[in-house]
């Protein structure tokens, strides 16, 4: 069942894909976005998180076309000397990291709950809902600080920097399951009743296989628009909770930090600081809004 | 006769004329910002700048600042110390409160008893003071626990209150914010000085109107006309240089360095420098047995004078002024800038910058490899602090002590500092009173749990030289007391229990059309501002 | 129906109890009132007294009971910053945070509607492609950036909106308003635009996506059949029927604004309670942290029980069901 459905997915996918040139071309930023993000240390020109590389000397370097511009900067040089573009690549390999896995962690978790709650109704649906209404009391930025200061007293001071990343995808991922919960069980509440699934009952499909093989491919539109609209998210997100100091270090800044930490130039003339991290940020969270879009209409066949 | 009688009436005119546009040009509305807002009117409560810079306003003490800082008649015309633990100072006549109560001696005694009380956080500038007695009308007592040689300095920083107004709203103490109710000081102010409070919001406005009734506008040099002043908090940097730029404010007391050229070429602004009394510097921990935050097991590198030595020389300062601080900042040595009393010009030397000899330095200390440590500081407190950190931990990691920096706003700082839980941290020092002894007392004595000794000494430096410079200085006086603070300023370039980075300079930024003298303190007096 | 609203309303007390004791709980880790109240010069008597006065010293529960007790009163003390009492404080600058957030919610909800339904109607039109780019260009900056850049431009370059404040208000006995001076509604524009464009985004996707679905189903199609103008179809049909989730996500939202208020006004220096709990953050305030959360919490089970009673009105097949929803 579950590979006759993917094989039906690719075809598909694949026939609409190639049909759409906007598809294509944010396929091919993102591609772009993450091949440099992932293959930075080869590729990047200088190795910004390399302290002993650093020479303040080298700092606020306009870039190379630029007058005074340097050649072996090609994008400038920040602040601290560091180089741009290569801050970019080791930037936005950390912004992609805490935003797909924080986006990850909060699908899997909201789904699970959503389906839980949805299905079972009654007690349970209505204790999974409350919990997801006290999270949403909480807006992102709060519950962030609360999981950092938790983690701050929780762990020893040495590992800090060490989990400081996985403190910001779970602070970001957490806030953001119940929006996946809420979706997921509205579509299963009108899901459930639907006759297809009275019938799979009927003839003795276990509950969770009637969840996992026709309720939740039935509710997974919604959960990728949401998904997509949240990695764009996630990764400003985690540049807001560096603006409140409690995000990655910032001797290994994210594209977030990088903007943040540029934003202090932009009336000084030093534009490449924050205006380079800027469009990089863009291009990778519109190309992937575009896919996710896409994806979204070639996934509903009733748009087709 | 008739033709005489003419000119008269017309000079006449005249005259009534320039007066009735002297009156209409005497709308002067200054708008002023700056990223922090007072957070009580409540003169004894609060020792920050935030509040000191709007009080002052309004306030006066009895010793006031000229513009180089050095002393000047304030509310009281003569003082004179008629035995080692007993200053009598006569009081100026005539003064009212904006209220309209005169000021008397009882007004003087009663506050300085009021900085004296424990919800006070004045107690550094009174710690010698026993109490005050009103002799007659016009002439106060300050009676001594011991000699003080400084004790007119610090009285330049103790604000005279009424005391009918005081006990009249229940506010013979200073706030104290285990009450339930809020007390009347917080938000109300009677003062002698140029301006009165007009009205107050906090974090969104504080207005304060000229009191023409001021005593000190008769006096030389006060030729200030501003005539109303509205000061609102900004916090943002951008959105504070963005209202100075599009003329919603007129004048902005701390704007970022790296926007200065952009000021400097805007139309229709200025900048004005100056240097602040504020004193950045690195300290370690050099009491433990193993550093807290580092990898070096089983010994305390920082113990080791030699590696004191290497991070000094490690550090290029030079560039530091250059590029982060842009050249707004005095590369120093020593502990304070030469504003304060003691300070020795052949003192101020600095180690030099030499990477090479720095790495041969932390050889011979048994480090060849070098080691890790983590450099704790605060990110919203002095100027630029965390790039600074930043800086110096690349700098330190050129010569292989690979170093973390762990940046945090100011609250968390702090706290953890103030519990040593530190292996090294960055710190800035102010020196409110002008004067040596405050910034090795509290920096580089021995904590004692006496009044001021060692509060700030989160290395927990301790050295018994040092201590009894320390308390030669409290009790000394003249050359005496000289000589120990510039024995004390060669121990500290000797022992480098600091790295000494640099003097803050602080800018100000305002719309062309403001004058107003730049001051050390970094405190704007408004009584010496002229707008056109 | 009233026992729905009765059995919401005693859920609700759970929700706030929670939520005091994570807000109270993540005080302990902010940072330390003690050493930003005491200043540059203290003595290590002065240091401990203060602990014992702020009672800082009790235990955990016991610290925790006297906040609840005093909470339940609407009593939360002095804020150890400015001394005065907390919930005069919040008072004062919840006017400020509402009519922003108002504001920024209309913006979003109207512009937003119109946007959405343009887009989802005439879905392959250059203009729905330049309405989506944009609008995701939108949220792919962060928020404190968009601010920056919306100051650079309409009040450094063109001079024409404050960059700063609230401009002149009108006092009505305890509120007061922006909304009667000019010089008012001309200080919230570009906050409002700054803290609605990602909702604004959010409900355009939203509606556009279930226009595409309505749109397909059949009663519309029946309509058609029947020969039903298209004006008629399109607004007295499709976007009746998206308005729904709409509503939902509008009100869900809104608590998400008020809380996002946050980072707007510290770009702005918008005198409201965001503003407030970012200073009180920066000084370890944590009365006023306190009372803050708690008011937000209390916000927002306010909002979900209209939204619940909403749906409980609109389609009473659901009972308690809901459909998309957002806020983060």
């Amino acid at each position: 069942m579950a590979s006759a459905l993917a094989r039906a997915f690719d075809s598909d996918l694949w026939w609409s894909f190639k049909r759409s040139p906007v598809t294509v071309a944010s396929a091919l930023v993102a591609l772009v976005c993450i091949l440099g993000a992932l293959l930075a240390p080869w590729i990047a020109p200088h190795n910004p998180f390399d302290l002993a590389t650093l020479n303040l000397g080298d700092a606020f370097k306009p870039p190379a076309w630029a007058e005074d511009g340097d050649p072996l900067f090609g994008l400038g040089t920040d602040d601290q000397g560091r180089d741009v573009l290569s801050a970019i690549m080791y930037g936005a390999r950390i912004s992609l990291l805490v935003g797909v896995c924080a986006v990850v962690f909060s699908t899997l978790v909201g789904v699970a709950v959503g389906l839980l709650a949805g299905y079972l109704g009654g007690t349970a649906d209505s204790l999974l809902m409350r919990i997801a209404d006290i999270q949403l009391t909480f807006p992102s930025i709060l519950i962030a600080l609360l999981v950092d200061g938790v983690v701050r007293a929780a762990v020893p001071r040495e590992v800090h920097d060490q989990i400081a990343l996985f403190v910001v995808i779970f602070a970001i991922g957490i806030s953001a399951w119940p929006q996946f919960a809420r979706t997921v069980r509205g579509s299963t509440l009108v899901e459930r009743n639907k006759e297809y699934v009275l019938a799979a009952r009927i003839i003795g499909i276990s509950q969770v296989r009637i969840m996992l093989t026709h309720v939740l491919p039935n509710v997974i539109g919604p959960v990728l628009v949401i998904a997509t609209l949240n990695l764009g998210f996630a990764i400003l997100a985690e540049a807001t909770l560096s603006f409140l100091g409690v995000g990655v270090p910032p001797t290994q800044p994210s594209l977030g930090t990088l903007i943040r930490i540029g934003n202090d130039f932009l009336f000084s003339g030093e534009w490449w600081i924050t205006i380079f991290p800027g469009i990089a940020l863009i291009c990778m969270v519109l190309s992937v809004n575009l896919l996710g879009d896409w994806l979204r209409d070639a996934l509903n066949p009733r748009l087709r | 006769m008739r033709v005489k009688a003419r000119a008269v009436l017309r000079t006449a005119a005249a005259l009534a004329l320039l007066a009735l546009g002297a009156g209409a040009v005497q709308a002067k509305s200054v708008r002023w910002a700056a990223s922090g807002d007072p957070n009580t009117m409540d003169p004894h409560s609060q020792n920050v700048g935030t509040v000191t810079m709007v009080l002052q306003q309004v306030y006066d003490p009895l010793l006031k600042r000229n513009q180089d800082l050095s002393l000047a008649p304030g509310l009281a015309t003569e003082w004179r110390q008629e035995e080692p633990t007993r200053w009598r100072f006569t009081l100026r006549q005539g003064v009212k409160f904006h209220e309209g109560e005169a000021l008397t001696a009882e007004d003087v005694a009663f506050s300085v008893q009021r900085a004296l009380q424990p919800t006070s956080n004045f107690g550094i500038y009174v710690d010698t003071v026993d109490h005050a007695v009103a002799v007659d009308e016009r002439t106060v007592d300050i009676i001594l626990k011991r000699p003080d040689p400084i004790l007119s300095n610090k009285l330049a920083s103790i604000f005279i209150v009424s005391k009918s107004w005081s006990e009249k709203h229940n506010a013979t103490r200073p706030q104290n914010t285990r009450a339930r109710e809020e007390m009347h000081t917080t938000r109300n102010t009677n003062g002698t000085g140029a301006y009165r409070l007009a009205s107050r919001e906090p974090d969104v406005r504080t207005v304060l109107a000229r009191n023409e009734a001021w005593w000190g506008w008769g006096v030389e040099g006060n030729a200030g006309n501003v005539t109303e002043i509205v000061y609102r908090p900004i916090a943002s940097d951008a959105t504070r240089i963005a209202a100075l730029l599009s003329g919603e404010v007129d004048f902005v007391m701390d704007p970022p360095l790296q926007d200065l050229n952009r000021l400097r070429a805007a139309p229709g602004v200025k900048v004005i420098e100056g240097p602040e009394v504020r004193s950045i510097f690195l300290a370690m921990d050099v009491n433990r047995d193993e550093l807290l935050y580092g990898d070096v097991k089983g010994k305390n590198p920082f113990k080791d004078l030699r590696v004191r030595q290497a991070l000094y020389q490690a550090i290029d300062v030079q560039a530091i002024h250059r590029t982060t601080m842009r050249g707004q900042s005095v590369v120093t040595g020593t502990l304070f800038p030469e504003q304060v009393n003691g300070y020795v010009k052949a003192e101020d030397v600095r180690l030099p910058f030499d990477a090479a000899r720095a790495k041969a330095l932390l050889e011979q200390a048994g480090y060849p490899q070098g080691f890790s440590v983590t450099l704790d500081c605060p990110n919203n407190r002095y100027i630029n602090d965390e790039q600074i950190c930043q800086n110096i931990a690349a700098m330190w990691s050129r010569v292989g002590v690979r170093t973390a920096v762990k940046s945090q706003p100011l609250a968390p700082f702090f706290a953890q500092i103030q519990k040593d839980d530190t292996s090294v941290y960055l710190l800035g020092w102010g020196v409110p009173t002008l004067d040596a002894l405050y910034s090795f007392q509290s920096l580089l004595a021995f904590r004692n749990g006496d009044q001021g000794d060692g509060i700030w000494n989160y290395g927990r430096y301790s050295n018994p030289r040092m201590d009894a410079l320390v308390q030669r200085m409290k009790t000394d006086t003249g050359e005496a007391r000289q000589a120990a603070i510039t024995e004390a300023l060669k121990l500290y370039r000797e022992d480098v229990p600091h790295i000494p980075l640099h003097h803050q300079m602080i800018p100000w930024a305002m719309r062309s059309n403001v004058q107003i003298p730049h001051m050390a303190n970094n405190q704007p007096y408004f009584r010496w501002a002229v707008v056109n | 129906m009233f026992a729905f609203i009765l059995s919401r309303i005693l859920q609700a007390i759970p929700v706030m109890l929670v939520v005091a004791l994570i807000s109270f709980a993540m005080f302990a880790y902010v940072g330390d009132p003690v050493s930003i109240m005491l200043g540059q010069d203290f003595t290590e008597a002065q240091r401990t007294q203060l602990i014992k006065d702020l009672g800082l010293d009790q235990s955990f529960l016991m610290q925790f009971s006297t906040f609840i007790g005093n909470a339940a009163q609407g009593e939360f003390g002095l804020s150890y910053r400015l001394s005065r009492p907390v919930a005069q404080l919040i008072g004062e600058r919840a006017p400020a945070t509402l009519e922003l957030a108002i504001c920024a919610a209309s913006i979003a909800l109207v512009v937003g509607v119109a946007m959405g339904v343009y887009t989802g109607l005439y879905r392959n039109s250059w203009l729905s492609r330049a309405f989506l780019t944009f609008s995701l260009v939108g949220v792919s900056l962060p928020p404190f950036l968009i601010g920056i850049l919306l100051i650079l431009i309409f009040s450094v370059w063109l001079g024409w909106l404050p960059s700063f404040g609230r401009g002149e208000v009108v006092q009505f006995g305890w509120w007061s308003t922006g909304f009667l001076t000019w010089s008012g509604l001309k200080a919230l524009i570009l906050p409002a635009i700054t803290l609605g464009l990602f909702q604004l985004t959010l409900i355009m996707r939203l509606v556009r996506s279930e226009m595409l679905e309505v749109l397909r189903t059949d009663y519309i199609k029946f309509a058609r059949a029947r020969g039903l103008g298209n004006r008629a179809i399109n607004f007295g049909h499709a976007l009746k029927n998206t308005l729904v989730p709409v509503i939902t996500i509008a009100g869900l939202q809104l608590g998400g604004i008020i809380a996002f208020a946050i980072v707007t006004e510290t770009v702005f220096q918008w005198p409201g309670m965001g503003l407030l709990f970012i200073q009180s953050v920066g000084a370890a305030d944590i009365p006023v942290m306190a009372a803050y959360l708690m008011l937000i919490a209390l916000v927002f089970v306010g909002i979900n029980l209209v939204v619940d009673l909403l749906y409980f009105l609109v389609d009473p097949r659901l009972r308690v069901g809901r459909g998309a929803a957002g806020g983060h």
